[in-house]
């Protein structure tokens, strides 16, 4: 079709604008997600994620909507036009596997490889296959797969059609968490190895930071925040993002290993923590604390269970509930949150640009391979 | 033999006729949400309700030589359609339709979207999608169909009486066959022909039901 020659916007990256409303719901957004590494829709149920997934998928009819990849338009609704699905190269990971019960796994692998007249990334058959562990399963018929197996099976299948980026729809919500611990590696991997982008849509906020680098939070419809994922994970003025599970993530380098106490050392700009578990020196790891897990005092605590204490200063104090309030904290050039009582944020009299400790109970540690909670006391 | 031939022959076209009619019409009453759906499915559902004389009495009127279908085919053909074979295969696609349409209808809601969905998102065009996922998923249902319109069809008598009449070799069926010999008090004849269609028909049923059990085991 000849839409796909008229040219407009910045090339790599997917511009979008949407408008839809049904009865008890609007999604009204205008952004623009980068064509690299994992992009993270958080939000919580109802906020409009699914809904704006459907719609660059072309599943859902948007009563406004324009969108336009790396520069060719798929959809603008005010000149009428928008590529059918099977034309936008896209894949797509429901949030339940949805493999087809009447053909083996290679078989559902074929399905879209097969379709794909595509000029997206381009991928090899043998390397998904092993990069999803899914060699031993080709033979079998769905019905005879685990809840993770097949969640593995229905992304390779996703990434064999060979898309330009691939939208994924809390692709572990329906897996417990064993299986979510199963999968998760695998995501990782895939993320390290194959250059193809990723929209991962969840409303779990320890997977984003597990995975993601972009982040979008979206409340009621709408996107409220929208960057890196670090700084967006600092913002402690977003309702959804303050919640129980409110925290931030650091980027962290292992030093060294104590085989005696089972623990790594680990490096950032704010100084060493130790995390517990093998970590092999010289990587990097994203290290997730949750403000929860964070504690303040004006002087360095002589004698604690907790091991990692680190000088921090104030940049920010934010209401949170009635009774507590979020502490915005910058250790060299990173930044973490904590969560202390009002109470003690009046006793401390706590002030913007005060000097003093934050004591870290525990973090949780995720490397290329894994993505654990790390370090009890 | 000749009249259970002809039902068969009836039966069989009917059939693979209401398979291409029946097929869209149910998979577009499985996913509307058209304010339509309602009267199209009473529609359908019709034959199911009304009397073979009532739906052949209509059929003999619009299919006939002054009727609205039959005057136009008997300008383009020359021929009637009351009282011939071809009548008699439009009229048994309407009064089979219900038993070809409801199961697919059945097994086309239970498929869902999901399925058709994935396909779609994996390059397979809306045709595509149907014959390569939807349609091998609703096997079953596809089983129903054929056999419920072709034994239905098998035991059509009122509206072929009233459309097709006794010619043999054109519209002279089983049932009417059957009829016909009680009538003239030949029971030895009627008993073969009954004993035969009881024992067609309970073969082609028992048929079925082992391939469905097959499918659903699958």
């Amino acid at each position: 079709m000849s839409m796909q020659t008229s040219t407009t916007g910045t090339p790599a990256g997917i511009e979008m604008r949407y408008v839809l409303s049904h009865a008890e719901f609007e999604l009204d957004v205008d952004l623009e997600v980068p064509m690299h590494g994992i992009t993270g829709v958080f939000g919580e149920s109802g906020a409009g994620k699914t809904s704006l997934l459907r719609c660059i998928a072309g599943l859902d009819q948007p009563s406004f909507g324009r969108l336009v990849v790396n520069g060719k338009v798929w959809q603008d609704t005010a000149s009428r036009r928008s590529l059918p699905v099977h034309r936008r190269e896209i894949g797509y990971v429901f949030q339940e596997p949805r493999l087809f019960s009447h053909l083996t796994v290679h078989r559902n692998l074929d399905y879209g490889r097969r379709r794909a007249q595509r000029r997206g990334v381009n991928v090899d058959f043998d390397q998904v296959v092993a990069l999803l562990g899914l060699d031993g399963l080709l033979l079998r018929m769905p019905d005879a797969l685990s809840g993770g197996e097949a969640q593995r099976v229905s992304i390779a299948r996703a990434l064999l059609c060979e898309p330009r980026f691939v939208l994924m729809d809390e692709p572990l919500a329906a897996l417990d968490t064993a299986r979510k611990a199963e999968i998760l590696p695998f995501l990782d991997r895939l993320h390290a190895e194959l250059s193809v982008p990723i929209i991962y849509v969840s409303h779990n906020i320890g997977e984003i930071s597990a995975l993601c680098d972009q982040l979008l939070v979206m409340q009621r419809g709408r996107v409220i925040a929208d960057g890196d994922l670090q700084s967006v994970l600092m913002r402690t003025d977003l309702p959804t993002l303050a919640g129980e599970e409110a925290g931030s993530v650091v980027i962290a380098k292992v030093g060294s290993y104590d085989a005696e106490y089972d623990l790594s050392c680990v490096r950032f700009s704010g100084g060493e923590l130790f995390v517990s578990g093998r970590h092999e020196p010289g990587t990097e790891l994203r290290v997730r604390v949750r403000a929860n897990d964070v504690s303040l005092c004006r002087v360095r605590p002589s004698s604690t269970t907790i091991l990692n204490i680190l000088p921090a200063v104030v940049e920010a104090i934010h209401p949170d509930s009635d009774a507590t309030v979020l502490v915005r904290l910058s250790l060299g050039s990173d930044r973490l949150t904590a969560r202390i009582t009002r109470r003690s944020s009046t006793e401390l009299n706590l002030q913007v640009g005060d000097e003093l400790f934050a004591q870290i109970k525990s973090v949780a540690v995720r490397n290329v391979l894994q993505f654990e909670t790390a370090l009890p006391q | 033999m000749g009249p259970l031939l002809l039902s068969i022959q009836l039966a069989t076209i009917t059939t693979l006729v209401l398979l291409v009619i029946a097929t869209p019409v149910a998979w577009w009453l499985a996913r509307t949400s058209s304010r339509w759906k309602p009267a199209i499915q009473a529609t359908v559902a019709l034959p199911i309700v009304l009397p073979p004389t009532v739906i052949g009495f209509y059929l003999l009127i619009v299919l006939g030589p002054y009727g609205t279908i039959g005057r136009w085919w008997v300008e383009v053909t020359g021929s009637a359609l009351t009282f011939s074979f071809t009548g008699l295969v439009i009229a048994s696609c309407i009064y089979s339709l219900p038993f070809a349409v409801q199961p697919l209808q059945v097994a086309f809601q239970s498929l869902g979207r999901r399925n058709v969905e994935a396909a779609r998102t994996l390059g397979a065009s809306p045709l595509d999608a149907f014959f390569s996922v939807a349609a091998p998923l609703s096997a079953h249902g596809f089983l129903n169909a054929i056999v419920l319109s072709f034994a239905h069809t098998l035991g059509e008598f009122g509206v072929v009486l009233m459309v097709g009449g006794n010619i043999p070799g054109e519209t002279r069926v089983i049932s009417i066959a059957i009829y016909d010999h009680v009538e003239s008090l030949d029971y030895a004849t009627a008993h073969q022909m009954s004993a035969l269609l009881l024992i067609f028909a309970f073969v082609v049923l028992l048929s079925m039901f082992v391939i469905n059990r097959r499918l659903l085991k699958r």
